[in-house]
């Protein structure tokens, strides 16, 4: 099997997409009923991220997805399988859905050791050597014996992420898998996610707000907005206004202005650093310590460090 | 020296309440955790009505529906062969019924406490509801289906009441321990009393001793996340 990408062209063509999605739900949230209605498609092999602000119902839809929420109406068809067809009064149930669920929780069995888990992934019959190989692919070869409760949230997300993969699915949907993790792990994860990925021709379906996160691992994007689709696209269309632009463009406060010889240094901090930036005396006749500014530039030429 | 019949009978009495009981409660429990219907609210209620209610109205009640006296009694009586009034088999009954909040009850919060994701993820495995059922649910509710079962075995033992009103007092049949004191005191015999009365307290406290020793073991070993 070739890549997938060089199969189907990136735009999605009617009848070939490995996945077709319409659903409409009355979901019940916190600041009252909310209808989530939307429809895509997706190509065999690609990674798609579900991107939206909390409540935005991105967990709903892989919940969907695996057949644990019902919808209102809607169908959904995978590889030219109808999991679910309101119309046609269709609906496989989540246990034949091939689909493999990394919860944001994890959901590890607690009375299982790390193996213990994997292999209640097996199916009858199936050979234990997938087993052997995802534990030496993720690197879990020490922790194998062990129990969840004695993993770190790193650990945990490994053994979620091989479990769901053991039944070979033809769908991996990841709910905010790397949340809980600092950036070191975050970008050894999201490297284990990209290898079995491609490792199991899988098509992947993401639910992330972390934009480096989204950047590095998703094909296509989808930014859910109150149940609905404001935008889908590959990532660099999709956040190409406010969020990622040709210009720099940061807000903060100013600490302290400083004269140097004609100019000022201004020192800006923006989160948890300090921006020191050159201004004119005329640029800083208004300005006083305190203040909150927006420092932008449009023509510059950045220089660009590796950090580890 | 005190007769050793009670004492057995009470143990018998106790083991096959406590097996059957655990075959009844724990699909109950599981509907009752897992089902979305509103009357499962009226037989939550109803489960727990033992707990609350005088035995002897329990037994009562029981007394006249298998009465062969009437309908109903009559008919198990004439066309299945069974008695229930003043016979082991109803003991059997009627401690399966008092007993029923014992079993649940634990069996129900041990359930409730699990993450809904452990299921769910074990349906999404390609697990059907039964292997879920045993391979993950049961083994991580351990300590709440060894509350129950020793919940029940231990209260079915200490029954009075309702033993009193549905099984009489028939030695060898129905006259267990509980109701052998309250025999001995009846003729002043309080040395023999006393033996019984012992004999039942020591057992009881060391059954619940077990009981909360391994759950404590349980807990460190195996915590839930």
């Amino acid at each position: 099997m070739t890549n997938a990408n060089d199969q189907y062209p990136s735009s999605p063509q009617a009848g070939q997409s490995f996945l077709r999605f319409r659903a409409f739900k009355m979901l019940q949230t916190a600041d009252g009923k909310l209808p989530l209605d939307l429809s895509f498609e997706l190509n065999k092999g690609s990674i798609l991220t579900i991107y939206g602000n909390s409540g935005a119902g991105k967990t709903t839809v892989l919940r969907i997805l695996a057949g644990l929420t019902e919808i209102g109406s809607g169908h959904i068809e995978v590889d030219g399988e109808a999991w679910r067809n309101t119309d046609r009064k269709i609906n496989l149930p989540a246990r034949k859905r091939s689909v493999g669920l990394v919860f944001q929780d994890f959901a590890l069995f607690p009375h299982l050791t790390v193996k213990e888990n994997l292999e209640f992934a097996l199916q009858k019959g199936e050979d234990r050597r997938l087993v052997e190989e995802l534990i030496e692919l993720m690197e879990l070869q020490q922790l194998q014996r062990s129990r969840p409760a004695n993993l770190s949230g790193g650990q945990q997300q490994r053994v979620a992420l091989a479990r769901a993969i053991v039944r070979k699915p033809r769908l991996l949907l990841l709910d905010e898998p790397l949340s809980a993790l600092d950036d070191d792990m975050r970008y050894k994860l999201q490297g284990y996610i990209l290898k079995v990925h491609r490792q199991y021709e899988l098509t992947t379906i993401l639910v992330s707000h972390y934009l480096p996160e989204i950047f590095r691992l998703s094909d296509e994007v989808i930014c859910l907005e109150k149940g609905k689709i404001q935008r889908m696209g590959r990532p660099s269309e999709i956040f190409n206004g406010e969020k990622i632009s040709g210009k720099f463009k940061i807000t903060g406060e100013i600490i302290e202005m400083i004269p140097a010889d004609i100019v000022f240094i201004v020192s800006v901090l923006h989160a948890n650093t300090i921006v020191k930036v050159i201004a004119t005396a005329d640029d800083v006749k208004d300005l006083r310590a305190g203040d909150k500014v927006l420092v932008a530039s449009k023509a510059f030429n950045p220089v660009i460090l590796k950090i580890d | 020296m005190i007769e050793w019949e009670p004492l057995w009978l009470s143990l018998r009495l106790s083991l096959v309440t406590t097996a059957i009981l655990l075959l009844i409660a724990l699909p109950l429990a599981c509907w009752l955790a897992y089902s979305r219907m509103r009357i499962k609210t009226v037989v939550e209620s109803l489960v727990s009505l033992p707990l609350v209610l005088p035995p002897s109205v329990l037994g009562f009640y029981l007394l006249l529906a298998f009465s062969p006296a009437n309908t109903f009694g009559k008919f198990l009586d004439h066309y299945l062969g069974l008695r229930f009034v003043f016979s082991f088999q109803g003991l059997v009954l009627a401690s399966i019924v008092y007993n029923l909040p014992f079993m649940v009850n634990p069996i129900l919060s041990g359930l409730k406490s699990l993450p809904p994701s452990l299921k769910e993820a074990s349906s999404t495995l390609g697990k059907s509801g039964f292997t879920t059922l045993a391979k993950v649910i049961l083994p991580n509710i351990r300590p709440s289906l060894l509350t129950g079962i020793v919940l029940s075995f231990a209260h079915t033992i200490g029954e009075f009441g309702v033993v009193l009103m549905i099984g009489g007092n028939i030695p060898g049949q129905t006259r267990v321990a509980s109701l052998a004191i309250y025999d001995e005191i009846q003729s002043m015999n309080y040395a023999a009393a006393n033996q019984y009365a012992l004999i039942l307290f020591a057992f009881s406290f060391t059954i619940l001793l077990i009981v909360y020793l391994v759950n404590h073991h349980f807990s460190k070993v195996n915590p839930l996340p």
